[in-house]
């Protein structure tokens, strides 16, 4: 499930042109962590250049941002539960995990929680 | 001629602990005095749509005003040379130093977030003064869950990290425009200011040991929060509520922790019926 939503990822960003220029400062590689799965998604000038799955230990990003699928899942949601709705409402409730140098995350945090909302389902 | 708001905003100074403090008000309405309180790292602007609404200031006389440090209210003379960190006792001076120089008579005092748990300090230390107070999103303990100097520091722009932080207090069926709005307050906030108030929110404020006091047929107390907020949860309002008797709570659904400002015609349905049993008591 989680590879084909994260392939999604690249062109629902990239055609975004309010959250690329958002993100216009933003160029790292960063960890998004689905469950036991990483991911490595690299940026550059706000644009998604590459997101593949993380296969050796040495493959790391400036930061992790990780979740079980679960609450990636109900994130994604059109109208998401409440604590699920936002990475930062995740947080009090101990539903992510942020490690790393998390200065570029907080300095870009708007950019980063829209890019991982990117995937939210649209209205039917 | 423009269609004016019915909202009007003027300056005055007021002196609090022998410092003068440059105030900036706004008020619409007569009535009773319902003085309303901003969240932390905004400002009175929040109140806007209820300033602006009949229903409520044909009975009550509303009056919002910038704390200092916040909106149009200046920071104190000499403020550059100490670090701003508001203490649970200089809000309630600055609070009570306000209503005094209105000379206002039993008002009703409302705040959101750190104003909501101020009220909750004034229900038990100012029962005889205030008519009744409403906390919104206002619990008497809140556990922290970020570093707050995140919040102020050289290499992140404060604006950009204060409402980024707060933007998951709102919730996602508050209408876009209004999400923005609120979190433009934030973006406006002074370095610091946000942090600072904090200190009082997080750290200094903390009320659960003596909320069990609280007197509400001296003072009626009614919270009023959030399903969407992540700090004043429904649970912890819950708890705060079964800590003072009679105190009457409402979980306000599909709302986040900015009730007056993220979504105003939701959060009227909810203030109205508290507003008109003020009036009837």
């Amino acid at each position: 499930m989680e590879a084909e939503i994260i392939n999604e990822l690249k062109g629902l960003v990239n055609r975004n042109a309010a959250l690329t220029r958002r993100g216009k400062w933003v160029n790292l590689s960063f960890i998004f962590g689905i469950g036991d799965d990483d991911y490595l998604i690299n940026v550059a000038k706000g644009k998604i250049v590459e997101v593949r799955k993380r296969t050796l230990p040495t493959e790391c990003g400036e930061f992790s941002i990780r979740a079980t699928k679960n609450t990636w899942q109900e994130h994604w949601q059109h109208m998401p539960k409440r604590d699920y709705h936002d990475i930062w409402s995740m947080l009090p409730k101990k539903l992510i995990t942020l490690d790393g140098n998390l200065i570029p995350l907080i300095q870009n945090l708007q950019f980063f929680k829209d890019l991982i909302a990117s995937l939210r389902e649209e209205q039917t | 001629m423009p269609l004016f708001e019915p909202i009007i905003g003027q300056y005055f100074t007021m002196d609090v602990n022998g410092q003068s403090y440059r105030i900036y008000v706004e008020e619409s309405g007569s009535g009773i005095p319902l003085v309303c309180l901003h969240t932390a790292g905004s400002d009175a602007r929040q109140y806007r749509h209820l300033l602006c609404d009949e229903t409520i200031t044909k009975n009550f006389r509303v009056i919002a005003f910038d704390m200092p440090w916040h909106g149009k209210s200046n920071p104190p003379p000499g403020f550059r040379s100490k670090e701003y960190k508001l203490t649970t006792n200089l809000y309630k001076d600055i609070v009570m130093a306000f209503c005094h120089s209105y000379d206002l008579i039993n008002p009703v005092i409302m705040g959101c977030s750190m104003g909501g748990r101020l009220t909750l300090h004034l229900a038990l230390e100012q029962a005889n003064y205030f008519r009744s107070v409403i906390a919104l999103e206002g619990a008497d303990k809140l556990e922290p869950y970020y570093d707050l100097s995140w919040l102020h520091r050289p290499d992140i722009h404060g604006g950009e990290v204060c409402a980024a932080f707060v933007s998951a207090q709102v919730a996602p069926q508050s209408p876009d425009e209004y999400r923005w709005e609120t979190l433009w307050h934030y973006m406006q906030g002074g370095p610091g200011v946000f942090k600072g108030d904090l200190y009082f929110y997080w750290h200094d404020g903390d009320f659960d040991d003596r909320s069990p006091k609280i007197d509400t047929k001296q003072c009626p107390v009614y919270l009023l929060s959030g399903e969407y907020d992540s700090s004043c949860t429904p649970e912890r309002t819950m708890e705060t509520a079964g800590r003072i008797s009679g105190a009457k709570a409402t979980i306000m659904s599909g709302m986040g922790h900015f009730p007056m400002s993220e979504n105003p015609e939701l959060f009227k349905s909810y203030i109205y019926p508290v507003l008109e049993e003020i009036l009837d008591m």
